[in-house]
């Protein structure tokens, strides 16, 4: 080993630990932001209250609602229909043209850029369907959204439970769907939840798909049925941040709201990456 | 029996149906993109759009020239993947090189957070922190120009970059490496000349997964791009604002009247998007795959 190899390799390790260390530093800064600013905000009464004056003052609770709106509506949808999908995939498909064109409409879906699904949601749910600029436009495009991830981490969680338990099931003679059923169902749960609970993370922080689809600048009143516009968080913070004539003023309001929407996705993701963990160690026990 | 046989089968067909639904999904996206896209070449013709250098929708009479807008996604996706591929090899490489146990434990949950954040956030962080700095610090007009959509879009990919690179670094057979050791080669060396080689077209897909993800983004840019239809100059477009397919599609169908030319050369920004995306993303699995089955064949 010559002293000049020695040293470049100092110089890279430096350079590599450098780089590990910028994007350490990049996450802490953009939560430290956030969470700094907007925590002298946060109030029950900012949680629970409608903005007031033009949305310079008062709370953010009709852009909480709506985001648990669409939350609950989307993933009423997307859960049963990915988890079905996923059951398909591992369980029934044989390998093939049909299943390969199916992961390769997956893959593509998960690649589509929100503005299109947007778009996609506009032309089919809001024109097509007739259902207008609403809450059920939106939660469908989210749904959409959300299929991919779902059907992936519901397939990993089935790759995960070993073959020997369908076999096991099936020679005592029980069919095949009651197999999935009562066997291998109960031991993908804890990974479909995973999934489930990382696509709810995404729904919440959506913003393009609901704007073309629904969300409102402002309503005085809340939503009061499918086919209302609505008002959601990551909406509601991309127009207080940008639109009106007090955007300085409002600076505290729009770190709140940011930091409701941030906290709301990373609890959310956190929780699952937990359940992954526990279940991942019982598995290995 | 046969009752349950009957079961099973009306079971298996249900399970087939939720099985295409993605198939059937995109495509319906297509469908309905495309309709309403290539409606507007009913009034204006399909190659000044595509060679147009001027978006004035409004304007008497219309021009819907795709090419600032492409070029203003273009300048902002080259910046952003100039910026996060090094770095994010480089953090690849560390976790999955050089740090412990525990310095990785706390590493990839951060990247988690960092795929985690919602881009309106990331829009906002933008917005104001890095937009202000970067106008003090260049001494700029503005803040909200093309470098500053390039660096939040960098971050942006990071995650993306990062975790695929790292997949494709650590599935490098250890014989290889160790290989190269015994022949007295640094760890550098090794990580240089024969890791990083080795998982290239896995790194590659990751880049193009990047760079995708970076194309599609809408609200980022949008907050921080400054949104001026013009096509940007290069090098020095990166410090000017510009407007990318995207932030047109959202910032203007709010004010469109459905059904106008306005409206379809909207969709139709919308499908030269979704083809780009749908080609990168088939690039990426392809790479993705080829290098799967070259592993496999090393073993």
């Amino acid at each position: 080993m010559t002293k000049k190899a020695k040293l470049n390799q100092k110089i890279a390790f430096s350079v590599l630990r450098f780089g590990a260390a910028l994007v350490a530093s990049i996450v802490v800064i953009i939560l430290l932001q956030i969470t700094i600013n907007g925590y002298s905000v946060l109030s029950i009464e900012f949680l629970t209250e409608m903005p007031r004056n033009r949305m310079t003052e008062g709370g953010i609770y009709p852009a909480i609602l709506g985001t648990i709106y669409l939350i609950i509506g989307s993933m009423s949808v997307a859960l049963p229909l990915g988890i079905l999908s996923a059951i398909y995939l591992n369980e029934y498909a044989q390998p093939g043209k049909t299943k390969w064109i199916i992961e390769m409409a997956i893959i593509n879906l998960a690649g589509t850029p929100s503005v299109v699904f947007g778009l996609f949601g506009l032309a089919m749910f809001v024109k097509y369907l007739g259902y207008g600029a609403s809450l059920l436009a939106s939660a469908l495009t989210l749904a959409l959204m959300a299929l991919p991830i779902i059907i992936r981490a519901s397939q990993e969680a089935l790759i995960t439970v070993p073959e020997e338990y369908r076999y096991a099931s099936l020679a005592l003679g029980v069919t095949k769907w009651q197999t999935i059923r009562q066997v291998v169902l109960p031991a993908a749960i804890p990974g479909m939840i995973t999934g489930a609970i990382l696509s709810v993370g995404r729904v919440a922080g959506e913003t393009a798909p609901i704007l073309l689809t629904g969300a409102a600048y402002f309503l005085p009143r809340l939503p009061d049925s499918v086919y209302s516009q609505f008002m959601a968080l990551p909406y509601h913070l991309y127009v207080i941040a940008t639109a009106g004539t007090n955007i300085a003023q409002t600076r505290p309001i729009q770190y709140g709201t940011a930091l409701v929407l941030l906290a709301i996705v990373l609890s959310v993701n956190m929780i699952a990456v937990m359940i992954r963990r526990h279940y991942r160690r019982k598995l290995r026990n | 029996m046969k009752k349950g046989l009957y079961r099973e089968k009306a079971i298996e067909s249900l399970l087939y149906l939720s099985g295409v639904t993605a198939v059937v999904i995109l495509f319906l996206i297509c469908i309905f993109l495309f309709k309403d896209g290539i409606a507007l070449f009913q009034k204006y013709p399909l190659i000044e759009f595509l060679t147009g250098t001027r978006w004035y929708p409004t304007s008497q009479p219309h021009q819907f020239g795709l090419l600032p807008l492409l070029f203003g996604s273009m300048i902002v996706t080259f910046g952003a993947i100039v910026l996060s591929v090094p770095l994010g090899i480089a953090v690849a490489i560390y976790i999955s090189e050089l740090a412990g146990a525990k310095e990785a434990d706390v590493l990839k949950p951060l990247i988690e957070i960092l795929a985690g954040i919602p881009s309106v956030v990331y829009g906002f962080f933008g917005l104001v922190v890095l937009v202000p700095l970067l106008q003090n610090m260049l001494d700029l007009p503005t803040g909200q120009n093309a470098l500053a959509g390039s660096i939040m879009l960098g971050i942006m990919a990071l995650p993306t970059i990062i975790s695929i690179s790292e997949d494709a670094i650590s599935s490098v057979p250890r014989a290889i490496k160790e290989g190269s050791l015994a022949l007295g080669s640094t760890e550098w060396q090794t990580i240089y000349k024969v890791t990083v080689p080795a998982a290239l077209s896995g790194i590659s897909a990751a880049a193009m997964l990047g760079i995708g993800r970076a194309i599609g983004e809408t609200m980022t840019v949008m907050m921080v791009t400054g949104n001026t239809a013009v096509i940007p100059g290069f090098p020095d477009g990166l410090f000017a604002p510009v407007r990318t397919m995207t932030a047109t599609i959202a910032l203007e169908m709010g004010e469109v009247p459905q059904g106008s030319e306005h409206f379809y050369a909207l969709f139709a920004i919308g499908s030269i998007l979704f083809i780009t995306t749908f080609i990168t993303n088939i690039i990426a699995e392809y790479i993705k795959r080829k290098y799967r089955f070259n592993l496999g064949a090393g073993q």
